[in-house]
């Protein structure tokens, strides 16, 4: 492990035309940056893989192997379509919001720390730039629909604006619940945090890390989680602003090629920002489920995205069997199950925290 | 200081015809105070093919295939109250096999049109599963209507004195089997939908008639059987062999879109009980033997007859030169079609071409109670409501 991050550190630490760290940053940004594409472009067919399973159909398997290179065919006919743009719209919003989605998108895994000290930055205040970052997203969805100057996109942009914004607050309440038992907003501290403290330190097998990881004391937050995490990301069954059979395709109606493409990727990769989310709250990021030698050879960053495959694995499956809530049905789910139930974990959270003196105490913030 | 009146105006949108869940070519006109549903102003037409104007310059047999058209889901049960209108007026018995089949078919017929409804319910309010899984069993229904007539869709195989062509052992069996395993895949869909809280929230008190309702406004069918009443004409006035099956109406309690949903499920259930009948039946002695009247005027004769006999030869030409001619006279036939009472009203002047003939789809009195549905309801619901109605354009527009 020491030696990967060494060896990685020294390539990217070479100082070139005398730029030194910085030209480092850019290199680490851009790996971080074409790794991410990648995984992005197989778990879009890992999802359409999933969901054809569950069809009883066979999904993509043309292009490539098993339809392995199917998103990069995809990539392509999107980049050499022609793109669209309705005689009627505001031309510069509506190019300015796919790149507005994706941007953000993608800006919100500057801190996600795959491996041990592994984030592009390690913010100490990580949680909160994620919790604004995606919160700034939403404003793709509304711009896109409003500048379309069309009516279905408009009732989708209107639907989304208030559905984001409604299930924010109880992702906020979650993670409150989770910084209440790390006392840090590192999320690279809330790793450690899963791995030094815990249920299997007090039932006296540490090496049973699986259990420290707080899915199991918070049990219901991260459920919570989970649901307002599709919720936020427009996904099955809360995916209103785009409701196929509603909204024909949402605030995307009018949006073809290039920009939609944008659109399509800005929102797998917020999916998969969630789900990283979800590993690090809950699942104990890049930690291994038992730390004993065959389990501990693996690294981390492995771990992570076995764990990130796993919660995308659900995600998946929720889109492939449930029906859609109709709009005040998931406003009604928001604030007043959702909420409620957040807000009171947090308070028992903190007295039980009050109380017994548990919670980490090996931060830095 | 006052702020100045302004009129508030209610937001109309296009809802179809080129809309995922418009169902073919409907075009809804809606008015919507936010997500409420103010007014529902259902377009139609887009689809009129002129069938009933059609039919009148063709012959009896010709204008049969235009009754597949129809209901393009359940085309057999189209041609079935054709063929009842016609056989009605000139007084011919179908043989008691012929009368199997067409039992038979129908019955395929309400399993293609249903799993096709109840599926794209699910999907009009976000399930995309079922449908898949639906079509995994229309498949096969499909191969059997092919392995009967030669065509998956478009049949014309109910004619007018029995039906084409009698029905292959194997072919048959291969039906005994599916009924075997039918109730299995069936039951997948139901455990996938009927207890989903989503797909109940959707669902329940949505798009509620009353009976008395559903009277008013013309409805038939699972609307009927929706809101309580066990009106079936395969029970009420029971043509062909429906008499001797043994098989229960489904009621609903409510009339909304959950009951509509479990009444077809349930429906499904029953044909296919009928179904194992009719195949018990033709396997039976008194099962076997002409599937088609033996009146060398209407029905036409088999190829070999027609290579030996000499009568044979001139019936075959005169039938499919000039066709039968129809004694003149008035009928009303009605069958329940999978998405209700599907009629003809047949007037004849006694030649070989009807001289008028008015089709009775039930899609279409069921169409235009959408506003009285939707009115109130949000844009969500109006998928639901127009996925329970279960509408196909062929036989709405017509």
């Amino acid at each position: 492990m020491d030696f990967i991050n060494s060896a990685l550190d020294y390539l990217l630490g070479i100082p070139i035309l005398g730029w030194g760290v910085h030209v480092g940053f850019v290199y680490k940004a851009l790996l971080l940056l074409v790794a991410l594409l990648v995984f992005t472009a197989f778990i879009l067919l890992a999802d359409r893989k999933i969901w054809a399973a569950v069809q009883i159909r066979r999904g993509p398997n043309v292009v490539g192997p098993f339809g392995l290179l199917q998103s990069f065919a995809d990539l392509l006919k999107f980049a050499l379509k022609e793109a669209v743009i309705p005689a009627g719209a505001d031309k510069v919003l509506f190019i300015l919001a796919p790149l507005i989605t994706a941007t953000l998108a993608l800006g919100g895994w500057a801190v996600v720390p795959v491996n041990d000290g592994w984030a592009m930055a390690d913010l100490n205040i990580g949680i909160l730039y994620i919790l604004a970052i995606s919160s700034l997203g939403v404003y793709g969805v509304i711009i896109g629909g409003w500048a379309s100057n069309s009516k279905y996109p408009f009732l989708g942009s209107l639907r989304s604006a208030a559905q984001m914004v409604s299930y924010e607050v109880s992702i906020g309440l979650v993670i409150i619940t989770v910084l209440l038992c790390v006392g840090s907003l590192n999320l690279n501290d809330i790793i450690r945090a899963q791995y030094e403290m815990g249920l299997a330190h007090m039932i006296g097998l540490p090496q049973l890390t699986f259990l420290n990881w707080f899915w199991l004391p918070l049990f219901p937050m991260f459920v919570v989680f989970y649901v307002s995490a599709l919720a936020e990301t427009n996904r099955p069954p809360f995916d209103l602003a785009e409701g196929e059979s509603e909204l024909v395709a949402g605030f995307m109606t009018e949006y073809s090629s290039t920009p939609y493409m944008l659109f399509m990727l800005g929102e797998y990769i917020s999916i998969l920002l969630m789900c990283a989310m979800t590993t690090v709250l809950f699942l104990g990021g890049w930690t291994s489920p038992i730390d004993l030698p065959p389990f501990t050879w693996i690294p981390g960053f492995i771990w992570f995205f076995l764990k990130l495959s796993m919660v995308f694995f659900m995600i998946a499956m929720a889109k492939a069997i449930v029906p859609r809530y109709r709009y005040d049905q998931l406003m009604r789910i928001g604030w007043k199950v959702f909420l409620p139930l957040s807000l009171l974990c947090v308070i028992v959270v903190a007295f039980v925290l009050q109380l017994t003196g548990w919670g980490w105490h090996g931060g830095v913030a | 200081m006052s702020v100045a009146e302004t009129e508030v105006r209610n937001f109309t949108i296009n809802f179809g015809p080129v809309h995922p869940s418009a169902h073919g070519v409907l075009r809804l006109i809606l008015e919507l105070d936010g997500e409420i549903v103010e007014r529902v102003d259902p377009h139609i037409g887009l689809l009129h093919r002129g069938t009933e104007k059609l039919i009148e310059a063709k012959t009896y047999l010709q204008a049969l295939p235009y009754f597949d058209r129809l209901d393009y889901v359940a085309p057999m049960n189209q041609e079935h109250a054709w063929a009842l209108a016609i056989e009605k007026l000139l007084n011919i018995e179908v043989p008691r096999r012929g009368q199997l089949i067409r039992v038979l078919y129908s019955e395929i017929g309400r399993l293609l049109a249903h799993l096709m409804n109840v599926t794209t319910q699910a999907m009009d309010i976000g399930a995309l599963t079922p449908p898949l899984w639906g079509f995994e069993q229309r498949e096969q229904l499909m191969i059997f209507y092919e392995r009967a007539s030669g065509s998956r869709m478009h049949a014309a195989y109910f004619r007018p004195g029995g039906v084409h062509q009698d029905l292959p052992q194997a072919l048959i069996d291969d039906i005994e089997s599916f009924c075997s395993t039918f109730p299995k895949a069936l039951e997948d869909i139901y455990s996938l939908l009927t207890e989903n809280p989503i797909f109940k929230q959707r669902n329940v008190d949505i798009g509620v008639v009353k009976l008395e309702d559903a009277w008013n406004m013309g409805f038939s069918g699972v609307l009927v059987r929706g809101s309580g009443a066990a009106w079936d004409l395969r029970k009420s006035q029971p043509y062909e062999c429906y008499d001797e099956m043994e098989f229960d109406i489904p009621v609903g309690k409510n009339g909304d879109c959950y009951d509509r949903y479990l009444v077809r499920m349930e429906e499904m259930r029953q044909s296919n009980r009928i179904m194992k009948q009719c195949i018990d039946k033709l396997n039976a002695p008194d099962g076997k033997g002409p599937v088609s009247s033996l009146d060398g005027k209407v029905v036409p004769p088999s190829r070999g007859e027609m290579k030996q006999s000499m009568e044979a030869l001139i019936h075959h030409f005169k039938l499919y030169t000039e066709g039968f001619k129809v004694p003149a006279g008035e009928v009303y036939a009605a069958v329940e079609a999978p998405k209700g009472e599907f009629g003809v009203y047949l007037v004849s002047d006694g030649t070989n071409k009807p001289y008028r003939c008015k089709i009775r789809a039930p899609g279409f009195a069921h169409l235009s109670a959408m506003d009285f549905l939707c009115r109130g309801h949000m844009l969500a619901d109006v998928a639901a409501i127009l996925g329970s109605l279960d509408i196909v354009f062929g036989e709405v527009d017509r």
